[in-house]
């Protein structure tokens, strides 16, 4: 019941993300077909603005692509011209979709057993060790970590491709470029909830029980140190799968993150309005997950 | 001592029972994601004939509405038109038409196509195929940007604008299957590389009518040009395949080409360096930085290119509006320290605003390096060592990449004119839209420009500082300049036309000076002499992909 | 007092203090400008140039000295606004629950949305005017000419402060029906009072660390702003924007390592100390305080 609410309560919400975003847009200085060399008459700037309705009322603009909205349509790119926006997100997520799972998926299978190993060992030279990869693997911005990787393993020794998207091979950099960095944020943050809740009352309850200790890191302690990383993972996960800038663009591969970025600085208002709504539909039904989640493992959770 | 046992017991324990859950999670969730994997990374395919670095991913491949030099090069292979781009020179030379014939006046044209002009399919390629072609560019339905390339026809004008509706009335007839005539306003010395500039094409009447916008999307595509578009993945690569319907197709060397829109120039120069590109020929692409390092190798080219680099003053906003300040302001900018130091690409400085090696063309000297002088100037403006004038504002645009070369050259004006002049100079980086609705609106005091040559003219760069161009967003109005662009218009001596069109230039570069020309452009391109050939560094930066040539056995 | 024992984090502290007297003091101790440029350009670390120069011939010790100063407050705007609006907002939202729990988090949802390069844009250009204006009237024109990096800051700050509002909320949710909070209810305490009192200082552990976590983020963010060009304006630098340059400087052929380890580094030991004391306030402010 709470879940279908929260579904039919999505509709709504993308409505006023998608006018604010539209509003937000058009604010912005400069529009879709400003560019070094203005066409040699003003008539034809009228004409490409009429092709692509610019010179209507903005209200009246964000009727007609409500109205297209429904019809499943999201319009023309105003900068890729052959292209529907449809089109693009089509060829371009699955590959976002590929690349943020894996990197998803190698931060958590890496940044939780990283977490409660200092978790454990807090204090000593092993929780130093460890939480100084920890941070760096969350500091160094992929910018350095991203060419540091080709240079010496694709470059220099010749493991790896050194970009562009064409095998499984192609793959292992690009996702550990990005996983890297989130591994190293989950891993501080499971260390910080698995501390507090193995000194919590109920864990001495369980110890006085006499389970023993992992029994009791797995299936009592790691439920609950696990809250904050999974309202931190819904984030992260739908900020993951529609793709990073930077890793595009330093391995070339042919994901959503660039054309996130280019459509806001083109002005590419159909693309960018496609993509947020895309991204916030994620974000929201991510996070429904997460609440759900929430509830799932820890019990006390209730939300009436 | 017993508390590290613990502790260790404890983390072996937890080891164990996570691995077993990580375990479960992989047998679960990793195939998953594998599968996923291959699906969007599956189209492994044999590598291409030729690998090309070409730029930015492409908005459009229809000629109609392609602009950009990455789109450009790209539709240059899938269609041709009336005439075509020497490899060498970069002049005209016959293309779908076999010949053609001018009048005495310069106005009148008469083409004849070849006989085994055809489409793709095997369809003959007709003169009412260019006139649809044409009259779809200045259709405004089209909304191509590039119609201004044929407004010197006939009636084009006030036919794009609705004053004029009927088709025919336009300068451009076919008088039988193989035979186009077309009426111009005024002789145009460039009109024959006009018809072989992209816009003027020819596209495939029957497939643009039934599918309207999405014709671009129709597979196979029926071209004009050496290439057939294979495939088009939106940033990963456009394939071309050799077309072998078209009429030189026995002098198409490279069956199957790929065209890599490539954004970092790091990575187009690492995937080079492992054998993943042929040419880069993208000079955004070439790291600058390794300039004087690449410059010996024999992989690298460098060509005079119809490129200038330039800042244009806003003169309708004091201090600006004095032409003594503006020319103290350009005499005091060491463009040797800016070219030789700064951007060490081996670019030519430039006082006139016309490129070296424009065809028809004569430039005057413009203003010299003369800090003293302009000291002098400023003086006689009434700011002695720049008391009393306000800051100056500096305008340029962002690009990504940190660190570029606009932002270089800011930093560095802004320590030029601040030491020889006393004016104290604000850097204002902006995103590109930004700066170029505030360079539109005239909301600036100095921007920095750019223009590139669309054909072998001066009259493409001159033609931007009359009073209503759209581009000549300086608010600079000259009615003696206009004047001369006008008598210069209609003449068909072309001395005598060089010698007005150096008049205004003077006007513009030496005494009224609302732009500072910095630096003519090179044009860069990336490959290895031994393996490829056919490629020619020439003024337009064109290069036709059915010229080029590849070594099969690679030299390296 | 339990501060004062743990080691790493009165050496972060030290390393802290020593940074920003070195921010501060520098202009006058030190023998280059920022901004001159000179002729000697790419010079590797030397006795004169302990970090060697840059493209312009710039000292690179007295930029990333320089650039510390718009990082370090980036950093501290971004965890302020984080601390402030997003524990309270996770606070509260998780503490009361139902359709209001569900308004604030839809609210942040909405704002996490929105396209966030374009955001910067349109608050950096539409309210520059203003901003510019208001400063000169209030402040002058010295402090106007700051407006769009205070701008910059603000819309950092707007977007640092979602996570932690949801991770806040997350834990208060499971924190509210625990028995000690229904105790105090049930003793008449008021719900700020429960708030302030129990619920809080079982989260600030969870606050301090994802606080150290937003730092390096929106420093980050800032860098990748500057990447893109919206970032600060030239001839400043930032800490981001000089590894942004540094990076651009890894190739095959001829790497100026100096352009992209002395930022780089500056960065990452700044994060650390941060982290560390972080992690020794946390433990001096623990409830519970066993460790």
């Amino acid at each position: 019941m709470f879940f279908l609410k929260r579904l039919l309560l999505l509709i709504p919400l993308l409505l006023v993300i998608s006018f604010l975003a539209f509003i937000l847009m058009r604010l912005a200085p400069g529009g879709p077909f400003d560019s070094d060399r203005a066409p040699a008459s003003p008539e034809i700037e009228r004409a490409i603005r009429a092709k692509y309705r610019l010179d209507e009322p903005v209200l009246k603009q964000y009727a007609h692509y409500l109205g297209d909205l429904a019809k499943g349509d999201l319009g023309l790119s105003t900068k890729y011209r052959n292209h529907t926006v449809n089109d693009i997100i089509v060829s371009a997520l699955p590959v976002s979709m590929t690349l943020g799972g894996l990197a998803f998926f190698f931060a958590l299978v890496l940044g939780i057993p990283w977490g409660v190993v200092m978790a454990v060992q807090r204090g000593q030279w092993g929780d130093y060790f460890w939480g100084l990869l920890s941070l760096l693997a969350a500091c160094i911005p992929a910018l350095v970590i991203g060419p540091i990787l080709v240079l010496s393993l694709a470059v220099k020794a010749g493991w790896f491709p050194v970009a562009l998207w064409e095998s499984p091979l192609h793959v292992v950099l690009p996702t550990l470029t990005l996983g890297l960095l989130f591994a190293g944020k989950v891993a501080r943050l499971v260390r910080e909830s698995t501390t507090t809740t193995l000194q919590s009352e109920f864990i001495t309850a369980a110890r006085a029980k006499g389970l023993s200790e992992s029994e009791i890191l797995i299936k009592h302690a790691l439920r609950l140190a696990l809250l904050p990383v999974v309202s931190f993972s819904a984030p992260m996960l739908a900020d993951l799968l529609t793709g990073s800038f930077v890793v595009e663009t330093i391995f070339q591969i042919p994901g959503l993150g660039v054309f996130f970025v280019n459509s806001s600085l083109n002005r590419d208002y159909p693309l960018l309005m496609g993509l947020v709504l895309l991204y916030a539909g994620m974000l929201l039904f991510l996070n429904l997950l997460a609440d759900l989640l929430l509830a799932k493992l820890d019990p006390r959770v209730k939300y009436e | 001592m017993v508390d590290t046992v613990h502790y260790a017991l404890r983390i072996t324990n937890c080891i164990s029972h996570i691995r077993r859950a990580a375990g479960r999670i992989t047998r679960r969730v990793l195939p998953l994601i594998f599968a996923m994997g291959c699906l969007s990374c599956s189209q492994q395919e044999p590598r291409a004939d030729l690998v090309i670095a070409n730029g930015a991913e492409p908005g459009s491949l229809d000629p109609a509405t392609s602009k950009g030099l990455e789109e450009l090069r790209i539709v240059m292979a899938l269609w041709e038109g009336l005439m075509r781009v020497d490899p060498k020179t970069a002049l005209p030379i016959p293309g779908l038409a076999e010949r053609h014939e001018v009048s005495p006046d310069g106005k009148v044209y008469t083409f004849y196509l070849r006989a085994n002009a055809t489409w793709s399919t095997g369809q003959r390629i007709t003169a009412h195929d260019f006139v649809y072609s044409w009259r779809r560019v200045l259709d405004p339905v089209t909304a191509s940007e590039y119609a201004g390339q044929l407004f010197y026809l006939k009636n084009a004008e006030a036919y794009f604008n609705r004053t004029l509706k009927d088709p025919n009335e336009l300068g451009v007839r076919a008088l039988d299957d193989s035979t186009l005539r077309v009426e111009l306003t005024n002789p145009t010395p460039f009109f024959l590389g006009l018809c072989a500039f992209q816009t003027l094409s020819v596209v495939p009447r029957d497939v643009v009518e039934k599918h309207g916008d999405d014709w671009m999307r129709v597979r196979p595509l029926p071209v004009s040009g050496p290439y057939q578009l294979e495939r088009w993945s939106l940033n990963d690569r456009v394939r071309l395949r050799a077309n072998p319907h078209y009429w030189d197709a026995t002098n198409t060397h490279c069956q199957v080409v790929d065209l890599l829109p490539i954004r970092s120039a790091s990575t187009a120069f690492n995937l080079y360096e492992r054998g993943g590109l042929d040419i880069i020929w993208d000079k955004e692409l070439i790291p600058s930085e390794l300039f004087p390092i690449l410059r010996p190798r024999s992989d690298f080219h460098s060509f005079n290119y119809l490129g200038t680099y330039f800042l244009r003053f806003n003169t309708t906003r004091k201090p600006l509006d004095d032409p003594r300040v503006r020319r103290a302001l350009t005499m005091c900018i060491d463009k040797q320290r800016l070219v030789d130091k700064i951007l060490k690409t081996g670019e030519v400085i430039g006082s006139h605003f016309v490129p070296p090696g424009t065809a028809n063309c004569r430039s005057p000297e413009g203003l010299a390096f003369d800090p003293e002088g302009a000291r002098q100037l400023l003086k006689e403006a009434g700011y002695p060592n720049g008391q009393g004038m306000r800051p100056i504002e500096y305008l340029f645009e962002s690009v990504s990449g940190g660190g570029s070369v606009h932002s270089k050259i800011g930093v560095e004006l802004q320590q030029m004119w601040q030491r020889e002049l006393g004016i104290k100079v604000e850097l204002r980086q902006m995103e590109k839209q930004v700066y170029l609705a505030a360079q539109r609106s005239l909301d600036y005091d100095v921007s920095r420009s750019t223009w590139i040559g669309d054909y072998n003219d001066p009259n493409t760069f001159l033609d931007l500082f009359r009073s209503n161009n759209g581009n000549n967003r300086t608010g600079w109005k000259n009615q003696p300049y206009d004047d001369l662009m006008d008598q210069a218009s209609v003449l068909t001596d072309l001395d005598q036309r060089a010698n007005l069109l150096r008049q205004a230039e003077s006007i513009l570069v030496r005494d009224e000076a609302p732009i500072a020309p910095l630096y003519f452009y090179s044009g860069f391109n990336y490959h290895n002499p031994d393996r490829i050939s056919g490629i020619h560094g020439n003024v337009l930066d064109s290069h036709p992909i059915n010229a080029i040539r590849v070594r099969k056995e690679p030299a390296r | 007092m339990r501060f004062r024992r743990n080691k790493p984090a009165v050496i972060s502290l030290c390393f802290l203090a020593a940074l920003i007297l070195l921010v501060v003091l520098w202009p006058w101790v030190a023998p280059y400008s920022w901004e001159t440029i000179s002729d000697a350009q790419f010079q590797p670390p030397s006795a004169k140039h302990w970090f060697g120069t840059d493209v312009h011939g710039r000292d690179l010790l007295t930029r990333v000295i320089f650039g510390a100063r718009v990082s370090l407050l980036v950093g501290v705007v971004g965890a302020g606004v984080a601390f402030v609006i997003g524990v309270a907002w996770g606070a509260v939202s998780g503490y009361v629950g139902g359709r209001i729990d569900g308004m604030m988090m839809r609210f942040v949802d909405v704002l996490y949305s929105l396209p966030s390069i374009i955001f910067v844009i349109v608050l950096l250009t539409t309210l520059k005017e203003g901003a510019t204006k208001w400063l000169t009237s209030t402040l002058g024109a010295k402090a106007a000419a700051q407006a769009p990096m205070l701008l910059l800051f603000a819309g950092l700050g707007a977007v640092s402060w979602l996570t932690m509002a949801r991770i806040v909320r997350g834990q208060v949710l499971a924190l509210r029906s625990r028995a000690f909070v229904d105790a105090s209810r049930s003793l008449g305490a008021s719900h700020a009072r429960i708030i302030w009192r129990h619920i809080l200082p079982n989260v600030w552990g969870i606050v301090i660390v994802y606080l150290t976590l937003t730092v390096p983020s929106v420093i980050l963010y800032e860098s990748f702003l500057s990447y893109l060009g919206l970032g600060i304006q030239p001839p400043m630098a930032s800490w981001g924007s000089l590894v942004a340059e540094g990076a651009g400087q890894l190739n095959p052929i001829r790497i100026y390592w100096w352009l992209v380890v002395f930022p780089s580094a500056m960065l990452v030991t700044t994060l650390l100390a941060l982290n560390f004391l972080g992690d020794g306030l946390r433990d001096a402010f623990d409830p519970k305080g066993q460790i």
